[in-house]
């Protein structure tokens, strides 16, 4: 019955809480169509989502939000300083391959997008064969080290998520 | 609203406002098409965000109420931004052939997604679900 009503409890939340965030209004009228979407719009599309990416250990997906947070504002610094005070022919920029351990689409999807928002790397491109990541580096003199800082600390906490 | 506060939201504003502007610069000044992806994907994130902080704390401050529009306006920028940078670099991987040959290997059979023409390399097993 519960399975039936929600094919897809983590796109329920997610619609409702952000219809509710919309509305930006906790009146009982707006809960209720919050709860209709919830519950009308997996239904719907349910046929797009054959399989659901597997969510583990909500506290990790926490401390993973906070990390990538904490990054951003430190990459923000870091490119801003490059920006500024450095020409920009004398930044040592290079291409890097980051080898992927994490197999699930939706983790890697995470772990992209994540290394585009922090310090000095935008990823690029994926292996046909989904397991490895181009990542372009503004500015680096150590390409394992990013990588390793890349693996330890976004895939390892992503692989703990998705698994 | 307490002067204190007041100067939170001319700091956070200041501070959006100047890295709204590094991010631009960068995208001006840097010398490549990837190393100018770099500002607009990060300096402009943060920039966006310390402004909409501003906006809420003003809104909360002012009449009082919590508005939740800027987390979500924060929430899609940060899910759209990754994307547009992703398929810029692609679209000049694909177009430029300098790039395209500086290019470090994959590291596996397969060659760069972007890369392989017509038939996709069959996928291992268990590598990506279909």
């Amino acid at each position: 019955m519960l399975q039936r009503l929600f094919p897809h409890p983590v796109l329920s939340l997610v619609v409702a809480v952000v219809w509710l965030m919309l509305a930006n209004d906790l009146s009982p009228g707006h809960v209720l169509l919050a709860i209709a979407f919830g519950v009308a719009v997996p239904k719907l599309t349910a046929a797009y989502w054959p399989d659901r990416p597997p969510l583990r250990r909500p506290a990790m997906v926490l401390e993973y939000c906070l990390v990538v947070l904490w990054d951003i504002i430190v990459s923000n610094i870091q490119v801003a300083y490059l920006v500024l005070f450095r020409r920009g022919d004398s930044l040592r920029s290079r291409y890097i391959t980051v080898p992927l351990d994490i197999t699930v689409p939706e983790a890697i999807a995470t772990l992209a997008g994540t290394i585009t928002m922090t310090p000095g790397t935008v990823s690029a491109d994926l292996s046909a064969d989904g397991r490895a990541l181009l990542v372009h580096c503004l500015d680096t003199d150590d390409p394992e080290g990013t990588v390793a800082q890349i693996k330890q600390r976004y895939e390892r906490r992503l692989k703990e998520i998705f698994s | 609203m307490p002067a204190a506060l007041e100067i939170a939201v001319t700091v956070l504003i200041l501070a959006g406002a100047f890295f709204m502007f590094v991010g631009s610069y960068g995208l001006a000044k840097l010398p490549d098409m990837m190393r100018r992806l770099h500002g607009p994907t990060k300096a402009t994130t943060l920039g966006v965000g310390a402004i909409l902080v501003a906006s809420m704390l003003d809104a909360l401050l002012v009449t009082g109420d919590l508005s939740m529009h800027e987390l979500l306006i924060a929430v899609f920028l940060f899910l759209t931004a990754p994307v547009t940078a992703n398929m810029i670099a692609k679209a000049y991987i694909l177009r430029n052939r300098a790039e395209r040959a500086a290019l470090p290997p994959t590291g596996r059979p397969a060659g760069w997604a972007t890369l392989v023409r017509g038939e996709v390399p069959p996928v291992p097993e268990g590598s990506i679900r279909p």
